[in-house]
């Protein structure tokens, strides 16, 4: 197939993703609107929960809804903007572009990586907004520094593993549309069948079991462990809750390792002719 | 520079190529012409590395395509039928990302697209977005981003379908300084005069098949499709005999007797004979005509099809 020399070298690799994540953010800078998921949508969520169901949901075993419903509202953010990576690649596949890239002596698993690398980038200034919303409506916590980054460290690699998923979404989507409803039919249970938004305690006994064994519970507990706040699923018996820092990295390495070889070779078949 | 050796491709049940062969000396210009649907631009996918074809070979600066098609891509420059830039980015910024993804450093890939976008009249609208570009605007910028590197083997796929006159005319304008910097140059096209206009070489291609191969001269000589028109001061019945034998074929007579046409070989020294002849049969001659057979001729004659039906089938 391809011989070793012409391929390119490894500094031409990492310099080929540098240029395709500074493309993509440029582009993010384009369409502000493509924004709104990572800046809007998590303040008007962050806002509504907390006026809306703070009073009416009790947290088991006592604790503040503000503080028990923050790193859930992370998580659940950070769960559905994933959904831009799959529209994004659609849309790049949709467009010509493609074609320019694949006659380039240029690394092309780049497009792949520059896009997981400029989405890990929005996620991060999502998480951000989240945190900054929280603090403003008095969300707190007591934790050590390194505790706290490491809380957002850990949703922030659940979101990047996520984003692989959504590229093998949009590499076999016909149109950036249909890239799009993955958010809805995918993402948005994903999210809402978890602890991140009401303790689990109150679902009936499958559904239950679902939330508890779903890594977006694994992310959310992980996080409130971290960061001190109050996490009612410390005393459900299943693995992941009684190991819920353990239990993400461990779906978020295992969600890496499939979805990204997995991408790859949908990025190879979809653009071989 | 660039050989395409028994290419054979299809799409599902869609045969695009049956056995295209040709070739590209180093230095030259080949117009692949043939109406849509031909397999022009599969041919060019197949040269440029992206598709494989189901059977023959290619060769691309002396390079595999097949086997080293990484190494092809170093030596290539392409500007696709669809014009392959971001939408998103400005006509800068294309020409830039362009240049950092073939291996330059970001310093000299700007400079170098500073150059294109002066020698293509892009320099206005350089920081602008793309998508708001005009169609041959567009066509410039693909063409740009596609000597960013300076490659020495070109592909231009239909560079100016879609484009009005005078758009065209600067693009023709841009290829032709290409040209005369030595590049190896393929080029597609359903216009005739494009390829007469800009190619050394042209290779026919109709369904898949390359019908006739030849520089445009030979390929005008090789049809019957010059034709001929006399005007005589006034009507004589006997002329359409007199010349026939001389044309060989059927003479056809205006109503009013005065003009007489027919098809011919383009045979040197015929508008002599003609008038000789007509001369002995005391007749005045007011104005002969020869019309060299335009590519349109050849293209009718090749491929039996008039060339409007092949434009009807791209709308």
């Amino acid at each position: 197939m391809t011989t070793a020399i012409a391929q390119p070298r490894p500094g031409e690799a990492a310099w080929n993703v540098v240029s395709m994540t500074r493309r993509n953010l440029v582009h993010i800078s384009r369409e502000p609107m493509q924004l709104s998921d990572a800046t809007i949508q998590p303040v008007l969520f962050t806002v509504l929960f907390i006026y809306i169901f703070g009073g009416a949901i009790p947290i088991p075993h006592g604790g503040s809804y503000k503080d028990f419903i923050l790193p859930g509202m992370l998580a659940l953010n950070l769960t559905t903007s994933t959904m831009g990576t799959a529209v994004g690649l659609a849309t790049d596949l949709h467009e010509g572009i493609i074609d320019r890239f694949r006659v380039l002596p240029m690394w092309r698993p780049a497009v792949l990586v520059g896009r997981s690398l400029a989405d890990l980038l929005t996620a991060t200034l999502c998480a951000l907004v989240v945190a900054v919303t929280g603090l403003v409506v008095g969300w707190r916590t007591s934790a050590a520094p390194l505790a706290i980054i490491g809380g957002f460290a850990l949703v922030l690699f659940f979101a990047y593993s996520l984003s692989w998923v959504a590229a093998c979404v949009g590499l076999n989507s016909k149109s950036p549309e249909s890239a799009a409803s993955f958010g809805f039919i995918v993402l948005f249970p994903l999210a809402f069948v978890s602890n991140a938004l009401v303790p689990t305690q109150h679902m009936p006994g499958w559904l239950q079991a679902a939330a508890d064994w779903n890594p977006v519970s694994a992310v959310t507990a992980g996080a409130r462990q971290l960061w001190g706040n109050p996490n009612p699923s410390a005393s459900i018996s299943a693995w992941p809750m009684q190991h819920p820092v353990e239990a993400s990295l461990a779906w978020s390495v295992l969600i890496v390792a499939v979805a990204a070889p997995l991408a790859s070779w949908y990025f190879r078949r979809r653009t071989t002719e | 520079m660039i050989e395409a050796d028994g290419l054979y491709k299809s799409y599902g049940a869609t045969r695009a190529l049956a056995g295209v062969s040709f070739s590209v000396p180093a230095g030259t210009v080949l117009g692949l012409l043939g109406p849509n649907g031909a397999g022009k631009t599969t041919a060019v996918r197949i040269l440029t590395t992206l598709a494989r074809p189901d059977a023959g070979r290619a060769w691309v600066a002396g390079l595999d395509v097949l086997a080293q098609p990484a190494a092809v891509r170093r030596q290539i420059g392409v500007a696709a039928q669809d014009a392959t830039l971001d939408g998103l980015l400005t006509g800068r910024q294309n020409l830039t990302l362009v240049g950092e993804l073939s291996g330059m450093r970001t310093g000299q890939a700007r400079t170098r697209a500073a150059e294109l976008l002066e020698l293509f009249e892009l320099t206005d609208a350089a920081d602008r977005v793309v998508k708001g570009y005009s169609g041959g605007m567009r066509r410039r910028l693909d063409l740009a981003a596609s000597l960013l590197t300076q490659p020495p083997v070109l592909f231009l796929d239909e560079p100016t379908t879609g484009l009005d006159p005078v758009s065209r005319q600067r693009v023709w304008e841009v290829i032709r300084k290409l040209i005369g910097s030595g590049v190896t140059l393929l080029l597609t096209t359903q216009y005739l005069d494009e390829a007469d206009a800009l190619a050394d070489r042209i290779v026919v291609v109709n369904h898949g098949q390359v019908i006739a191969d030849g520089t445009p001269l030979e390929l005008k000589e090789r049809s019957r499709s010059a034709h001929v028109e006399v005007t005589l001061a006034e009507p004589r019945p006997e002329a359409a005999e007199v010349i026939e034998p001389l044309v060989g074929g059927r003479v056809s007579v205006s109503a009013d007797g005065l003009r007489l046409g027919a098809a011919v070989d383009s045979a040197p020294g015929l508008a002599t004979a003609l008038v000789r002849a007509l001369d002995r049969a005391g007749m005045l001659v007011d104005n002969i005509e020869v019309r060299q057979p335009s590519l349109d001729d050849v293209f009718f004659a090749l491929t039996g099809a008039p060339e409007r039906e092949s434009e009807g089938a791209q709308a």
